[in-house]
């Protein structure tokens, strides 16, 4: 078998061991099975075992995806519990109603509408940046650049989309909040701008790798007949691949909402930790997820009502993304194209 | 008389259409070069500032209230214990979980809502893993604000990824080498552990490097479990003099990771400060970058050599 894969046999010794460990374990019925080979009853015997250890393993693999339910499960069930328990003190109208946010103050306001601005703001304007440049980027990498030029830009897409958030937050902070302020001399130090056009560029990868994939998804022969009527390659993109590879697309615009809702760092960094209830980009403000990394820098008692609004943060995040997926199932489902 | 006018009118179609398409792969390059330039402002700006503090001492030192003899010492310390911990977790039970999905599940419902699962749990955002590890390994299990429960918590976070590159590796194999060892006499795992995992692993690999390069740079969960932002300590050293010589002891120890030490520096007022957090987030760069760099190139050569 090495042949064939030379290098990658070392690796999957290294990596495997413990599996073969595993698998010697298991393999031993043979050796009595050879020593003992012609008794009808002992082979049945054998085969008693060999077939009693396969089914371990396979239900031993089945708890291990089971796991991925049971993450979701405990998700759901631990948000809901600690969120219901801060819903005791304060009433969902105050929660959803409110225009301040406030509960570490003597005079507390338990208001998520800042929070939800904050968070809509900066995703707004990630997106406005990520949206029409992964979609270009995604066009021109399917359907226009030369080989060589996809043979690198691809892998480098994806280096941009390996750097660590925090990176990017202090890269928002020193460096692009600066530059700013040259435009704008009336920009403060944090501000959701800043922050969501860096978040935006952070988020170009996910979007044009996805979209590019679903593009060059749709097969060879629409293409041609799309060329064979006259179209160019602009028309030929924008009319048969892009209706043909929708759905994808639409998955990948849904993947960098949730990206742009649920970042952390780069709004905690460069967009400040104040809730401010405001739609202007230009402002300093709070998103739900600055809110928890600003709950859990400090130490609130396991319990207290503080600890217990970063719960109903997260339920309330959750519950947006989960809004957002549901939306981009549907489209996938309506619009999906079959070839 | 009219058909050379339809020409010239059909000719300057042409020549619109064409530059239409000139304007676009223009635009292209241009977003590209968008994209390439905000990259290297952002390295070019981090080595600018941090590499005069990278030195022999800033790796030794622990961080302190004078920026210019702070370092990084508890930090790629604590990244290095949380990753043992998170790769100890994620690697088996995502790749027995992406064997289980691809060569032994059933078409079914169950089947089915694990794998719709899979994919949703990609989306949710990191954070949430974290409330899910200070609720439930912080408190509930009781291994509190520990290495344990970082890694944990981060090891979900890149289970999806692990499950996914494994399920794309063995699939990648063709059905032809099921047959022939089932045709041998192998059961189900002896193919598995003899032909599928072997020929997969390098696949598996690079799934397993990027997951671990993304949780390297994770802050948010990390933070949300209520990790230190200042320690000035290492956590007890897994080996030990007498007998078993190795102790787990460091699993329950408080820590600090990279990104966190890196989002501390940063958030100080001081200038000086912030040269330290570009000096240790050009180090978390430069390590993210190897991973996925040694990623994408263990995929390429898998392409070149893998010809069944």
């Amino acid at each position: 078998m090495c042949e064939g894969l030379s290098r990658n046999c070392n690796i999957s010794i290294i990596l495997f061991r413990p599996f073969q460990w595993f698998y010697f374990k298991v393999q031993f019925p043979v050796t009595v099975r050879r020593s003992d080979n012609t008794s009808e009853s002992s082979t049945l015997g054998y085969n008693y075992r060999r077939h009693l250890s396969e089914r371990f393993i396979e239900a031993l693999l089945f708890l291990m995806a089971f796991v991925s339910v049971a993450i979701t499960l405990a998700i759901v069930v631990m948000l809901v519990t600690e969120s219901l328990s801060f819903f005791e003190h304060v009433s969902l109208w105050e929660f959803l109603t409110d225009t301040q946010w406030t509960p570490l103050f003597d005079n507390a306001h338990y208001g998520i509408l800042p929070l939800v601005s904050g968070t809509v703001v900066s995703s707004a304007v990630a997106l406005l940046v990520a949206i029409p440049m992964g979609t270009i980027t995604a066009i021109y990498l399917s359907e226009f650049a030369p080989f060589t030029v996809r043979e690198v830009a691809k892998p480098f897409l994806e280096l941009l989309g390996g750097v660590p958030t925090v990176v990017y937050g202090y890269f928002a902070l020193l460096f692009v909040t600066p530059l700013l302020q040259k435009i704008f001399p009336e920009l403060p130090g944090f501000s959701l701008l800043s922050a969501g056009l860096v978040m935006g560029i952070m988020i170009i990868p996910y979007v044009s790798s996805m979209a590019e994939d679903a593009m060059r998804a749709v097969p060879m022969h629409l293409r041609e007949g799309s060329y064979a009527m006259g179209a160019t390659r602009f028309q030929t993109a924008v009319r048969v691949v892009m209706p043909g590879a929708f759905s994808g697309i639409a998955a990948a615009y849904i993947l960098g909402i949730s990206r742009a809702v649920g970042e952390t760092m780069v709004v905690a960094i460069a967009a400040g930790m104040q809730p401010n209830l405001t739609w202007n980009p230009m402002e300093p403000a709070a998103t739900i997820t600055a809110y928890i990394v600003q709950v859990s820098l400090g130490d609130l008692p396991h319990g207290s009502i503080g600890y217990q609004t970063i719960f109903a943060a997260g339920l309330t995040l959750l519950l947006i993304t989960l809004v957002f997926n549901i939306i981009g199932h549907l489209l996938r489902k309506r619009f999906r194209e079959v070839y | 008389m009219s058909d050379v006018r339809n020409l010239r009118e059909i000719r300057a179609i042409i020549a619109r259409h064409k530059l239409g398409d000139l304007i676009f792969l223009v635009t292209g390059l241009l977003v590209l070069m968008i994209a390439v330039l905000t990259f290297i402002a952002l390295f070019s700006h981090m080595l600018i500032d941090g590499l005069p503090r990278l030195s022999w001492d800033f790796f030794t030192s622990f961080p302190s209230r004078r920026p210019g003899s702070a370092g990084i010492l508890s930090a790629w310390v604590g990244t290095t214990l949380v990753m043992i911990v998170t790769a100890a977790a994620a690697v088996p039970l995502g790749v027995g979980a992406g064997i289980y999905l691809e060569e032994y599940a059933s078409k079914n419902i169950l089947t089915e809502i694990i794998e719709i699962n899979v994919t949703n749990l990609a989306g949710v955002p990191s954070i949430i893993y974290g409330l899910l590890a200070l609720s439930l390994f912080v408190h509930q299990l009781g291994f509190g604000q520990s290495i344990l429960s970082a890694g944990l918590a981060l090891a979900l976070l890149i289970l999806p990824i692990v499950i996914v590159a494994t399920r794309e590796a063995i699939r990648a194999i063709p059905v032809t080498i099921r047959e022939g060892a089932y045709a041998l006499g192998a059961t189900k795992w002896q193919t598995v552990s003899d032909h599928l995992l072997p020929y997969s692993a390098a696949g598996i690999l690079t799934g397993i490097i990027i997951g671990l390069a993304r949780a390297i740079g994770e802050t948010a969960p990390v933070i949300t479990i209520g990790a230190l932002t200042f320690i000035a300590f290492l956590p007890p050293s897994p080996f030990k003099e007498e007998f078993p010589y190795i102790s787990f002891e460091w699993l329950m120890a408080p820590f600090t990771v990279m990104p966190i030490q890196m989002f501390n520096w940063v958030s100080r007022p001081e200038e000086a400060f912030q040269v330290n957090a570009a000096a240790a987030g050009l180090v978390l760069v430069i390590m993210t970058l190897t991973m996925n760099a040694l990623a994408i190139y263990l995929r390429y050569r898998m392409r070149k050599n893998l010809k069944w």
